[in-house]
């Protein structure tokens, strides 16, 4: 199926109105030496054949474990609005907003969703979104560059893995300093911070929840951080934010995260959602796409992509960044998301997950040989220690059907029996209890 | 075009006042007029630095950004805040509300390599050729 | 049309969550907690779904409109690969699941994937390996020159410049700065082509590369593209081809046999993964031989028994540019789109996707000038120059478009050319359809010189009119408030 209506007599016609015998000519200007030296792609097949194909390879992926796994990324339940909404091929097919008369409907959204974005964070401003949670985070870092005019940054160990590699990988040719410092007893370390923060530093990053699942309140880390001029950045987690301090309320300059909890399905690793929010004094160093509100001839409410000055089909090579192509449909189903789930139903969402959460950890507590950390509270992702190595239970209890959790050796030196678990508010307490109950078999074998 | 006398002219259509060892400067009536509504103005903090002809300001319309060169070389003693909040002041006053900063004027001789009104007038008449 | 936060009524909610079915542990510590709970709207479903369903159709978009949005290519996107980005086994793994031990086994299905749709588009674009981790087009030529900067850091120079031409997308510079790169801009000559002098006398041993696109965003086809990149290898530099304009030369030409070292791929362009009102797109970026070692890690491997592995162990690699493997859900489709097509679906969306652009061209070129020659590739560019002698700018042409119930081509892109309007129609477009389109253009132009205060004040028939875009940039309101 190629989809593509031309009949040979259109051809033709289209041929002889341009002034050329054959659609060859109009490949001349490719000489021969140019041509490929090979194509060898299959031949393309109906619909029905790929369809099947394809669900057989689906069939290859696990899909019946119980999902205990975290690590920044949740199995939260879609109500199946998200999917119906985003799916109308008026929003899908279009692209981005750049004629604002015939795309009022996207503009209004990213507006609504820019709302969203600030509500949850307690900043001022956002972005029409970005990739996902780590280019967020470097994105994040760069403002704090360009606006302090430093280079040193302080980096939370108890920042995802992911993310500190990813902010690594592409500030490598850019001479900025990276220190990282530990956390201790689950929670960032003043000490270290404090010893490392000077008026040399661009920006100190923290994680709320961080990787371990330890929740905190930085608001005195933000005060020493402003005594010295730096900004403090925070990437956060979208669901907790229906419970826990925002980053607004702590002070925080710049929020980022990842949007996937909030009605984005984990799709093996994409598409994702990253979201970014700061103080409006911040605002236009901003990268991105930024919807603003405005009127029309008629003085009727409408809005308009904004402040376009400082994105590259402008700036070219002093572009704010080079970001083009946003996650506008993943913002879209973010914002349909939240809105289904309103003001009271994103707290009791919150609830839900932490007490289901509380409620393994208590379960886990009576398993033999198993330690839950409990040196700082969690949210619904906790660590646990193990009587031995992570990745051998794993593995067990993967016979078993759970997935039963990331193993933290993977990503920390030294915590090689140390284990990650999620509880979203899609875990039963049964299923809560089962988990436990394989665990304690699995660790006696 | 508005052209005042006693100002000097740069060919990247930035204007200098010169009042003893003091320049205030801006953007000409021909540049807020080809730029169209301004909507920011990027402005250089007071006790920086400027050279001759590099980079010291950014002026942003809807769909542009363009960058204002120094016309003299100096230190920033005070830039023109009231335009953080109100842009349009150079459209509507390129030569007086709208002037961006006032500098410290490193090297006198450097205003021989900028033109009067009557040379800007005539370098402007021949770009709109 | 009102905000969903303005339809919001205190007590009601779009979702009833499951109830508490454990014991009720002690609260999180107030101290933790926040003061404020987010104003979020408060609304039913139904609220919710009116509210949207009503949103979606304030806008254009392939499914309704005709959208020749230049250098997007807007082609048909296939319903069937939605059918397929939602099945259980691909949407519902989590990206970690590889990462546990013997985990790969969890996933082999979208390993699978993966890998096979790096091995299409290397064989489609002449490239040795495929990395399928960038998540956009632009993240795809961060990601190429970031590993062109490595490639020459192995090889003990630390090169400082890249060279662009000015015709070139944003992105190009704007990502070659970002990677700590100069970059020098090369003029356009009189034909449309890279200013071969200008060129060459900027090419020295400080070109770490040269980023290009080919057909150039003119829509032509560059004759000395050959003699470019010679000229580039000699000095020890490399080429990137910029895919964005892969739809012109699909089976008839591929950037790895002219010379090209490193280039990304747009799959919401050329593979016709739907744009999602900006997306999520998919950049997936293609090396010859002696940058394969630089890839992103990790690298999707196929073991002797025929099984899937993810490989972390290249110690030159560049590190993560993404959080795991891409967009897979955007890559799943342009898989899916590519098994559809087949060799000679591909070939004939390259050659059906040029004669329509040329059948534009060729029925616009008296009315509108066409910015560079009489033929075109897989878009045409064309210059509102005349019109704009009775005062009609590119703008007010697409807004009359608008009132057609035309999506306007791009305007003002590329930036060199005066009043430009790139008109790329793609493959999927009937000919009625463009002949539709051909007709309110010169309608336009006619009314240009006839009437040109209809052209000012459109468009008119659209919920919105023109809007003050100069007042939405002084007075910046990016968000709702609550009163």
């Amino acid at each position: 199926m190629n989809y593509i209506p031309h009949t040979e007599l259109e051809k033709k016609e289209m041929l002889k109105a341009i002034g050329v015998s054959s659609v060859d000519e109009l490949f001349k200007c490719i000489p021969k030496e140019l041509r490929p030296k090979s194509f060898n792609i299959p031949e393309g097949k109906s619909e029905f054949e790929v369809i099947e194909y394809l669900k057989l390879l689906s069939r290859k992926n696990a899909t019946n474990l119980t999902d205990f796994v975290g690590g920044g990324f949740y199995d939260h339940y879609i109500p199946a609005a998200v999917d119906a909404l985003a799916g109308r091929s008026e929003f899908y097919t279009a692209y981005t907003p750049y004629q604002p008369e015939c795309s009022q409907g996207w503009l209004q959204a990213i507006y609504e969703y820019q709302t969203v974005i600030c509500e949850l964070t307690g900043l001022d401003v956002s972005n029409a979104s970005l990739y996902d949670g780590g280019t967020a985070l470097y994105e994040a870092t760069m403002m704090a560059v360009r606006l302090t005019g430093r280079k040193k940054i302080i980096v939370d160990s108890g920042v995802s893995l992911i993310y500190r590699t990813m902010l690594y990988a592409y500030t490598s040719n850019l001479s900025i300093e990276f220190i990282e410092t530990p956390v201790v007893h689950g929670q960032s370390c003043r000490e270290d911070i404090y010893k490392h923060l000077d008026d040399q530093t661009a920006a100190v990053i923290v994680q709320n929840p961080n990787f371990f699942g330890a929740v905190d309140d930085f608001s005195d880390i933000v005060q020493q951080v402003h005594k010295y001029g730096a900004l403090a950045i925070a990437s956060v987690y979208p669901v907790s934010l229906g419970m826990l301090k925002s980053p607004g309320e702590m002070g925080i300059d710049i929020a980022t995260g990842e949007g996937q909890s909030l009605g984005i399905p984990l799709s093996f690793g994409g598409p994702y959602l990253g979201f970014i929010a700061v103080k409006k004094e911040h605002m236009r160093q901003l990268p991105g796409r930024i919807v603003g509100a405005t009127v029309d001839k008629d003085n009727k409410r409408g809005f308009v992509l904004t402040l376009q000055a400082r994105e590259q089909h402008i700036r070219r090579e002093r572009a704010t960044s080079n970001i083009c192509s946003n996650e506008a449909l993943c913002a879209l189903r973010a914002l349909i998301y939240a809105s289904l789930l309103g003001k009271t139903g994103f707290q009791e969402l919150a609830k839900l997950n932490y007490q289901k959460a509380e409620f393994a950890k208590a379960a886990l507590d009576k398993v033999n040989g198993v330690k839950v950390k409990r040196s700082a509270p969690t949210f619904n992702e906790f660590t646990v220690c193990l009587p031995k190595n992570a990745d051998e239970v794993v593995c067990q209890m993967i016979n078993k059907g759970f997935a039963c959790g990331f193993p933290l050796g993977r990503f920390y030196k030294g915590l090689d029996n140390y284990l990650l678990v999620a509880v979203t508010e899609k875990r039963t307490k049964e299923e809560i209890v089962q988990f436990a109950n394989s665990l304690e078999a699995a660790l006696c074998s | 075009m508005n052209i005042p006398e006693n100002l000097l002219y740069t060919k990247d259509h930035e204007w200098a006042k010169i009042e003893g060892d003091k320049a205030t400067i801006g953007i000409t009536d021909f540049a807020q007029h080809s730029l169209g509504d301004i909507t920011f103005i990027d402005l250089p903090k007071p006790g920086a630095k400027v050279e001759q002809s590099k980079w010291c300001a950014t002026v942003e319309s809807v769909k542009a950004a363009s960058d204002v060169y120094a016309p003299l070389s100096g230190e920033v003693l005070k830039a023109n805040t009231e335009l953080t909040n109100h842009p349009e002041l150079v459209n509507k006053s390129a030569y007086d509300a709208g002037w961006f900063a006032v500098i410290k004027i490193a090297d006198l001789e450097e205003k021989n390599k900028l033109m009067n009104s009557v040379q800007y007038k005539e370098y402007v008449q021949g770009l709109s050729k | 049309m009102q905000l969903i936060f303005e339809k919001s009524r205190p007590g009601r909610n779009g979702i009833k969550l499951p109830e508490i079915d454990v014991p009720i542990a002690s609260d999180m510590p107030a101290k933790y907690c926040r003061k404020h709970p987010a104003s979020l709207p408060e609304v039913s479903e139904l609220d919710v779904v009116r509210h949207f369903s009503n949103l979606s159709r304030l806008n254009f978009s392939v499914d309704t409109n005709f959208y020749p949005l230049g250098s997007c290519t807007m082609k048909y996107n296939p319903k069937f690969t939605e059918k397929v980005a939602a099945m259980e086994g691909f949407s519902d793994v989590h990206p970690l699941l590889p990462q546990l031990s013997g985990g790969g086994m969890l996933a082999q299905g979208s390993l699978e994937v993966l890998y096979n749709t790096e091995r299409l588009l290397s064989e489609i674009t002449g490239m040795s390996a495929f990395t399928t981790q960038p998540l956009a087009g632009a993240h795809g030529e961060l990601t190429g020159v970031m590993l062109i900067s490595a490639y020459h850091k192995n090889n003990g120079k630390c090169r400082k410049h890249v060279i662009i031409p000015d015709s070139a997308h944003g992105t190009n510079p704007a990502s070659a700065a970002i990677a700590g790169y100069k970059v020098v801009v090369i003029p356009t000559d009189k034909d449309g082509f890279l200013d071969m002098q200008a060129y060459k006398k900027a090419l020295n041993q400080e070109t770490a590369a040269v980023m290009l696109t080919c057909p150039d965003t003119l829509g032509l086809f560059n004759p000395k593209i050959k003699e470019i990149a010679d000229l580039a290898h000699g000095v020890g530099a490399l080429m990137y081809y910029d895919g964005a304009n892969l739809n012109a030369i699909l089976g008839k030409c591929r950037p790895g046999d002219i010379g090209f070292d490193v280039m990304h791929i747009n799959l919401h362009k050329t593979f016709a993964t739907p744009h999602g009102g900006g997306g999520p797109g998919a950049g997936p970026v293609g090396v010859c031989e002696k940058l394969v070692d630089f890839l992103p890690i990790s690298r999707v491997i196929r073991r002797a028994d025929g099984t899937f592995a993810l490989d972390y162990h290249k110690h030159k690699s560049i590190g993560y540019i993404a959080p795991f493997y891409g967009n897979f859900g955007v890559i799943l489709k342009a898989y899916a789109y590519i098994l559809s097509l087949g060799r000679s679906g591909l070939i004939e969306a390259s050659e059906n996707a040029v004669l329509s652009a040329n059948y534009c061209l060729g029925r616009l070129k008296d009315y509108y000038a066409p910015a560079y020659g009489k033929s075109c590739m897989h878009e045409c560019v064309l210059s509102a120059e005349k019109q704009l002698e009775q005062g009609v700018h590119a703008l007010d042409i697409a807004k009359y478009l608008i009132d057609k119930g035309f999506h306007p081509p791009t305007i003002y892109f590329p930036m060199i050319v005066k009043e430009a309007m790139m008109v790329e129609p793609t493959e999927t477009e009937s000919k009625e359809t463009l002949d539709a389109f051909i007709e309110v253009m010169i309608e336009a132009a006619v009314l240009a010189k006839a009437n040109p205060e209809v052209l000012h004040q459109a468009p008119l028939s659209m919920p919105i009119k023109r809007l003050d875009e100069t007042k939405a940039a002084r007075e910046p309101n990016l968000r709702w408030q609550p009163k």
